[in-house]
């Protein structure tokens, strides 16, 4: 803790991290409000299933979701991302921390209590090919979630799916069908369908492109962002690099082994970054303009991600970072906010430049990085 | 958000990949992966043929009774005006073949071969189905239920299995035949017999089933749409039911008739042994434990019931054979 000090008592985060990092409107209460989330999943061995360890894969975490917005959340294979879409939705059980849902604790609620969130919390699946049941037909599989949740839509559950079936650019035809007669994107839009049926608040998307063929990518992200302004929706989009959500996402969580490592809009992540683990990922994004491709190096991180069930002390990322010191072996860095709506969890983050963040154009400032 | 949902923009703009396009006018209906199979199956010959000589042996074993008197054919006539009584074999050549007797007729006795081929016939079929059935109910339920709950169950499951298959079976087989030979639960001949065989067979092999339902449900169970249907609020019943189930049918169909044939021929060894069926009701085991008395002298006796398990068992083992590659999802 040296030169954040000065930032940290200017802003002085009241009673949390997230509220720093909250859009524009910081007045308006959180869709989704995360504190501390932690799921360590136990590592035991032997007959009598003593517990030896635990894989860390997602390890105090905190965040808000605001209504309407989109939090991308990005971060190598393994970091924890789909974990921690799969607690968010209470697919999974925390081992630690809370999560509040419209200002309801949802945290360790049961399977019977947590029904009537389950219409309003909805995930889109990674695996196109896994995410839908090859024995049901897309009727189905689409009007399965108003037979659970004991919804009769108006005129009836077929003429919804249908409609459903148009709203995400399939044809009401397809009703009878397999999924195994559509290629991959058309079965991610039968997802999103399924996702969308019970009208929901949040949607949480983990990895919904990474599956697809490049081309199709695009349409599907598309398809997301319309039906979003549409809708009305508040997405958490789970990617592994910045490049699928970098037009669609308002704010970006980057995580790295089981902790956010910067929290920030994204104009500001885009135009300058603070942690130097989310310059090396931009790095790797391409840039449509080689102007600025030649003065922005590739940065290459050296060695392997750290395991998660036995993630170094201190900094998690000092094993690989070029910036290491003494202190970042020793003491965790927390995550603080440096500019309005800016927070990173590094001991020698990247200059700041302009308070408050200066506007995605001006974005020449990240060559000033002093990496070797 | 609570204004509906509006069907606009999204849909004009939204482009669906044109992968189907060419097929898309001609049919409405989907194709179900069963009726994918079964164009698939229908490909295989060989699979067809079994299936069409299980279908056969079905109606014969079904219909093995009314054929027998249609034919004038008695399989516990004895006619010992058929036998040589120095030799005690059939007078003749080929086991004491006639237009009469086409299959020739047992040595001793002189009781007709195709009549006791024919009787013995639905006698293997209903111990083999019996046990299949048994075996199956068995084993689905209790696989189902370690692959779902996993945990203790699981454990204890599995243990219970693996004693199952340790199990010296045939020791057990004969001493409880032995034991139940003169009667029990108000059952005496014939049909303790058929009974003590479907339940020693079935209730002795469901392991075998119970740890193939047990991996299929355990990789099932971690498919993201039954993720997809918790996320929506599904618990346990309709995820077994509506999720899992509907994709446990295909392997369990599969291993159902992969097992009848090795049924049928764990009760042909029982009544061989003299623990299965007993004489002078008419086995294909218990003929085959004759035969083997005269193979030197009568060799055509031995080769009738030895047929017919063959082919019965080699149908049986083709027709799984196509249905498993018809429906197996790894070549999908
Ligand atoms: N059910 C589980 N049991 C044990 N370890 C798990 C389980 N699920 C995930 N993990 C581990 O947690 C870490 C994070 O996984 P995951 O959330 O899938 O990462 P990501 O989605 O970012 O690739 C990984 O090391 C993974 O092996
Ligand atoms: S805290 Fe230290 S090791 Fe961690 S990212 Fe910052 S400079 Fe690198
Ligand atoms: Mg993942």
């Amino acid at each position: 803790m040296t030169e954040t000090t000065d930032d940290e008592s200017q802003n002085t985060p009241a009673d949390g991290p997230g509220d720093a990092a909250s859009p524009a409107a910081s007045d308006a209460e959180p869709l989704l409000r995360v504190r501390g989330l932690m799921r360590h999943f136990p590592i035991t061995k032997g007959l009598l299933k003593r517990q030896v360890g635990a894989v860390q894969a997602v390890d105090g975490i905190d965040f808000d979701v605001y209504p309407g917005e989109t939090l991308g959340v990005v971060g190598e294979s393994g970091c924890g991302k789909s974990t921690m879409g799969r607690l968010i939705t209470r697919l999974d059980e925390p081992t630690g921390g809370s999560i509040e849902f419209e200002g309801k604790d949802i945290t360790h609620l049961s399977t019977g209590r947590l029904r009537p969130m389950r219409r309003d919390v909805q995930m889109i699946f990674q695996d196109p090919y896994g995410s839908l049941n090859p024995r049901h037909t897309i009727g189905g599989i689409i009007g399965t979630p108003f037979r659970l949740q004991g919804v009769e839509p108006e005129g009836g559950v077929k003429k919804e799916v249908q409609r459903l079936l148009e709203l995400v650019g399939l044809s009401p035809e397809h009703y009878n069908r397999y999924p195994h007669e559509f290629s991959g994107g058309q079965r991610q839009r039968i997802g999103i369908a399924r996702a969308l049926a019970l009208k929901p608040k949040l949607v949480v998307a983990d990895e919904p492109v990474s599956a697809l063929d490049v081309s199709i990518q695009a349409q599907v992200v598309n398809l997301m962002d319309d039906l979003q302004d549409e809708l009305g929706l508040t997405y958490v989009i789970i990617a592994h690099d910045l490049s699928v959500i970098r037009h669609v996402s308002d704010r970006i969580a980057v995580m790295y082994l089981g902790k956010i490592v910067e929290l920030s809009d994204r104009a500001s992540l885009y135009a300058s970054p603070l942690h130097p683990y989310t310059k090396a990922l931009l790095s790797a994004v391409p840039v449509p303009d080689p102007k600025r491709r030649t003065e922005r190096d590739r940065i290459l991180l050296k060695g392997d991600v750290p395991s998660p069930i036995n993630p170094p002390s201190g900094c998690r990322f000092r094993t690989r970072c070029w910036k290491a010191t003494e202190v970042c072996t020793t003491t965790e860095p927390p995550l603080v906010a440096l500019r309005t709506g800016h927070q990173v969890a590094c001991h020698h983050p990247e200059p700041v430049t302009g308070e408050p963040a200066a506007a995605g154009g001006a974005g020449g400032k990240e060559s000033t990085g002093g990496h070797a | 958000m609570t204004a509906p949902i509006e069907t606009t923009g999204a849909a004009a703009q939204a482009q669906p990949e044109a992968v189907l396009q060419g097929v898309e006018t001609k049919r409405i209906e989907g194709r179900s992966l069963g009726r994918i199979a079964l164009l698939r199956f229908r490909r295989d010959k060989v699979a067809v043929v079994g299936a069409i000589v299980v279908i056969l042996l079905i109606a014969i074993a079904a219909l093995s009774r009314p054929i027998q008197a249609l034919l004038g054919l008695d399989p516990d006539a004895p006619q010992q005006s058929l036998i040589d009584p120095n030799t005690t074999l059939p007078k003749g050549d080929m086991g004491g073949m006639s237009l009469d007797h086409p299959l020739g007729v047992d040595p001793k006795f002189g009781r007709d071969l195709l009549a006791r081929v024919l009787e013995g016939s639905w006698v293997s079929l209903i111990v083999a189905f019996g046990a299949t059935l048994l075996s199956v109910a068995i084993g689905t339920v209790m696989g189902v239920i370690a692959g779902f709950y996993r945990g203790r169950v699981d454990a204890v499951i599995s243990r219970l299995m693996d004693v199952f298959l340790a199990f010296p079976l045939l020791l057990f087989a004969i001493a409880i035949s032995a034991s139940l030979q003169g009667g029990a639960f108000g059952l005496t001949g014939l049909p303790l017999h058929l009974s003590v065989l479907i339940f020693v067979i079935g209730f002795f092999n469901w392991p075998y089933m119970g740890r193939i339902v047990r991996a299929q449900t355990l990789s099932l169970r971690e498919r993201e749409f039954v993720d997809a249907a918790r996320g929506m609020g599904a618990r346990g019943p309709f995820i077994l039911f509506r999720e899992l189930l509907p994709n446990l049918v295909g392997p369990i169909v599969v291993y159902s008739t992969l097992l009848i044939p090795s049924n049928i021929l764990f009760e042909a060894a029982l009544s061989f042994l003299g623990v299965g069926i007993q004489p002078p009701q008419a086995s294909w085991g218990g003929m085959l434990n004759q035969a083997v008395k005269y193979y030197e002298v009568d060799p055509q006796y031995m080769l009738v019931p030895g047929i017919a398990i063959f082919v019965t068992v080699l149908a049986f083992n083709l027709l799984g054979d196509g249905l498993r590659d018809a429906l197996d999802p790894r070549s999908r």
